[in-house]
Formats: C-alpha cells, structure tokens, sequence
C-alpha cells in the first residue's frame, strides 16, 4: 500500500534538514569536484586511456563517486535517526512500511541528484569553455545519463537503508566504508578500464553492479563501453528492484 | 463499548516475563494512569497497545481494533508521546506538525485548522516558526503533545510526559492534559512514576508491579481504602511483631529506612504506638497519599528504586 502524502512528507523532511544542515550541503558539492579536479586532474596529467584524456575519461566515473558515497552514506545515516527519534514518529504512523522505504529512497535520491547535477553543469560549462574534450553533451545524452543515476541511486540509497536499518549504533560506519562503499566503487571501473584486468580482478568488477552503471554512462557520455547498453540497463534495473525489495523487508523486521 | 481492552495479555523477553497477564479496560474519555517502578511493564504495556510490540499471547483492543490483526487500523486511531523527544529539531514546530498531517492524510483545510488550534492550546503560536532546537524541554514537550492530538485520535498515549520537566512546566503539561480530555474526549493512557502526576491528573489508575496489576481505581478509592492515617516512625530498634499485633493498625511497611503504619484514628492511638516502637526518633502522621498506596500493596515505596535521573529502564 502506498500513501503519496505520506512519502512526500518524509521527502520534505530530508530535503528541507539536508538543505538547513550547511555542512552537509558544502561537502556534497565539494567532494565530486575535489575528485574531479585533483583525481582527475592530477592522474590526468600523465595518462590517457583509449585515446581519451584521462580527466574526460573518469568523468563517469566521478558521477558514480557521487552517487555510491552519498546515497549509502545517507541511508546508513537513519541509525542517528533512531537515535534522535523522529523515526519513530513515523513508525507509529499509518503509514505502511513500504511508503516509510520509498519516501527514505526519495529524501536520499534529492542529496545525491543535486550533486550530480551540479557535475554536468560543470561538464557543459568546461566543455563549452573548450577545457574538456570528447563529451557528447546534447538534451538526449543529458537525459540518458539523468535516468542511469536516477535507477543507481535509488539502489544505493536503499543499500544504505537496509545496513542502517541493521545497525544499532554509528559504531559500523567504518566497516560499511571499507567493506561495501569502497568495493563497490574502486571495481566499478570508475578509475580505469575494465576489459584487460589481471584474471583475480576481472570476475569481481563483473560483480559489481555499479560496474554497469559506469558502463552505462560510458556509454552514454563517451562512446566507450564494454557491455551493450540493454544488459547495463537490465543489470542496474534489476539492482534496484532487488535492494527496494529487500530493503522494505528490513524496514518491517526494524527494531526502534 | 471500552476504547482499550486487554484480556490476559502477556509479553516475555528470552524467559523474562515483562507483563504478565494483563487484564483491563478503559472507557471512553477517561484518563487512566498505569504507575509503577522501573521494569514494571508499564512502557512495555504502551508499546504493545501501540502496536510497536507483538505480544507473546493474550489479546489487546484500541478502539476496536487488535493490535496485531489489525495494526494499520490501530495506528491511525491513536496519537502518541514518546518518554524520548521524537520531534525533529532541525524543522520548525509548525512544520513538524504540518508533516504529521501528512503523515495521518489530512485534507488541507482541515489541518491547517487543527494545527491553529492545538497551537493555541499549547501556547506555542507565537514560537511556531522557530526551530524545534531552540525549545525548552517544556515546549517541545507541549509541541509533542500538540502534535498527538492534531489528526484527533480516539486515544492519546503518554509515556511519562513530563519527565525531566520543571515545576512549572509539569503543571502546564498537566493543565492541557486535563483540558485535552475534557474538551476533546480523548482517551489519555498515561504511564509514569511520579505519584503526584498520577493523583492529579487520573480518572484511575492501575498500579503495576512485576508485571501484574496490584490494584486498579480511583487515586481517591485507593486512600480511603487504606482505611486510616499514615503513621511514620523512625525507630532503632522497632518491634515490627509488637506493632503488627496492635489491633489498630493495619498495615506496617518499610519506606526508606523508616517504617510506616496504616493507623485507624492516629491522634487516638499515637501514644501507644511509640510505647510499643520502643526508642523514636522522629515521628511523622499524615493522610494517605498515593506514596502511601504504593507501599501498603507493594511493601516498598517506590522512590526507593528509582535511579539518579529519574528515567526508567523499558
């Protein structure tokens, strides 16, 4: 059962915190561009890939920095809401679990969507510049790439829900850092291609379901990509599906 | 037609009985009190008449509705104020009211009405567009009280609505406790351990101990009933056998060092009461009050158990 009202109330709750807490705004923008500017710049220097300046290649890959890190983080982050107990105040809502997961995944998706898009106005306005080569911005690349992130973020905010909603105290937070966040990024092929990886590498990063997403916008924004863009489609749409699923599962077992 | 109605109902923890075959019912528009120690059940009992907890066995109704075949029906209809802030602080009072609203699916209008009037009612009007954060404790707690009633439920939880409060914050919170059941006839649950609370504020009152209902009425059914005037004694030696054999007295029970006796007629009989007490200390008689209560059908007072903050384990 899905109660709109009731979503978009906790929609505007995360929207209207998120946007009141100012260091949480100032780092979600600064940490895709010091990415881009000091990864991208600094590794870009010295390599090219494909005939691709680096900078340009990574590209992509910054997106889904953004979108890995902020969506998890955010949904990891409901274990300080049971803390401050707000949550609670929804929980004894009418409200089914269902709608409760969904209008989290929204609150998250707004975070994480604010950041990306600020990366593609810088895109446009660097390309425009004559600073960045090689990116295919036009209204149907800008869209494509807008519902990749969109199906990727959903995902990993709901990735985030289901650790937070096991978690009973921020003490975990390290471990969701090393054993899902930077897994989940560092195969995803966002930093360098996949295709001639050492045999041990190889299967994980085909694991990885960000891995496809990042081909996805490869695909999209570069030209380059390593699967057909049906199956990165299917791969990330299924992701999501699964961890929505899963996630609404969790949220009924949850102990406040 | 009773708003709660609980039959035998009973929830364990790994072997460890937290209520224990619990039996009640309240009416419609009355304030009922459950007062106990820590580790009573009395939070456990709110939390499975709210639906939070499933119950190990036995049944429970709200308005009408079992609280575990019918939990979406049970939630919609109750308001509740949780003993922790559960407001967020980083919004204003009145947006937090306004989510609320949404929560419940109210029409607009209708909302913005209710929040105008429970606004008022609390005294917060004029603090509405302020973040939460910058509330005392007394006025969040009035804004979360506010917020319980807005989507009018049949019934309004309170678990122990104003600890940590100032006096004179407690007696405003007590003032719109009273006014939101006689206005609205709402049903007020309330649960806490502070005897004048209780006495002020309740219809009945249950008192809860182990898990189990000791004894249920009126605060002032349950002074008479102790049939007499509270003797406290500070004795160094006491003849506990001596005074129990006294045909006056019908009581004798411990409360923090001291004894304290149900006396039929003290004034009459004080004389030899302190002949038979041995050496006095100091000597205290008074009516009874709901302290007084709690010691007669417990044998212990309960701020005996209470610990440095006051707060309860759930």
């Amino acid at each position: 059962m899905m109660q709109p009202k009731g979503i978009y109330a906790l929609w505007y709750r995360e929207s209207k915190v998120f946007a009141r807490q100012r260091s949480r705004v100032i780092s979600s923008i600064a940490n895709p561009l010091l990415w881009f500017a000091f990864v991208g710049g600094g590794i870009g220097s010295v390599v090219s890939i494909e005939g691709i300046n680096y900078q340009t290649f990574i590209y992509p890959g910054v997106l889904m920095q953004a979108v890995i890190f902020s969506s998890i983080f955010y949904g990891v982050y409901i274990v300080w809401d049971k803390r401050i107990d707000f949550l609670k105040e929804v929980i004894v809502s009418p409200m089914s679990r269902t709608s409760i997961f969904i209008g989290k995944v929204l609150g998250g998706s707004t975070e994480t969507t604010i950041q990306t898009v600020i990366l593609l106005l810088i895109a446009i306005a660097l390309s425009a510049a004559g600073l960045m080569h090689g990116i295919n911005l036009n209204p149907l690349t800008l869209l494509l790439t807008f519902i990749i992130l969109s199906i990727t973020t959903a995902g990993m905010a709901s990735v985030g829900l289901i650790l937070g909603s096991q978690m009973e105290s921020p003490e975990g937070f390290e471990l969701v850092i090393s054993f899902v966040i930077f897994p989940l990024f560092f195969l995803s092929g966002a930093l360098y291609p996949i295709n001639n990886l050492p045999p041990w590498l190889a299967p994980l990063t085909l694991l990885d379901p960000a891995t496809y997403a990042v081909d996805a916008l490869r695909a999209t924004l570069l030209g380059t990509s390593t699967f057909p863009m049906a199956l990165d489609i299917a791969v990330i749409t299924a992701f999501t599906a699964l961890m929505i699923t899963i996630g609404t599962q969790a949220f009924k077992k949850m102990k406040i | 037609m009773y708003v709660i109605e609980t039959e035998d109902l009973t929830k364990r923890y790994n072997g460890l009985v937290a209520v224990d075959g619990l039996s009640l019912k309240v009416g419609e528009g009355e304030i009922f009190g459950l007062l106990g120690p820590n580790g009573a059940g009395k939070t456990t009992t709110l939390l499975m008449l709210t639906t939070l907890v499933q119950p190990t066995s036995g049944t429970a109704r709200v308005s009408g509705f079992d609280v575990v075949r019918e939990p979406d029906r049970v939630r919609g209809s109750i308001g509740i104020v949780f003993q922790e802030f559960s407001t967020d602080e980083m919004l204003t009072g009145y947006e937090n009211l306004k989510l609320h609203g949404w929560l419940y699916d109210m029409p607009k209008q209708l909302r913005e009405e209710r929040i105008k009037e429970a606004l008022s009612l609390v005294e917060l009007t004029g603090r509405k567009d302020d973040l939460v954060k910058k509330y005392s404790g007394g006025m969040r707690r009035r804004l979360e009280i506010a917020r319980g009633v807005i989507h009018h439920p049949k019934v309004l939880f309170l678990d122990e609505p104003t600890i940590g409060l100032d006096p004179q914050s407690r007696d405003r919170v007590w003032k719109f406790i009273k006014d939101l059941a006689v206005k609205e006839g709402i049903t007020v649950i309330i649960t806490t351990h502070y005897m004048e609370e209780a006495d002020r504020l309740c219809d009945r009152l249950a008192i809860i101990d182990h898990g189990k209902i000791v004894v249920l009425d009126s605060p002032e059914k349950l002074k008479r009933d102790l049939g007499g005037d509270i003797v406290r004694l500070k004795a160094e030696r006491p003849d506990v056998g001596a005074l129990k054999a006294l045909g006056f007295v019908r009581n004798v029970g411990e409360c923090g060092g001291e004894l304290c006796l149900t006396v039929e007629d003290a004034n009459e009989h004080l004389q030899e009461i302190l002949d038979v007490a041995g050496k006095v200390n100091s000597v205290e008689v008074h009516s009874p009050t709901l302290d007084d209560v709690f010691i007669h059908h417990t044998g212990r007072a309960i701020r005996d158990e209470l610990n440095e903050e006051g707060s309860w384990q759930k």
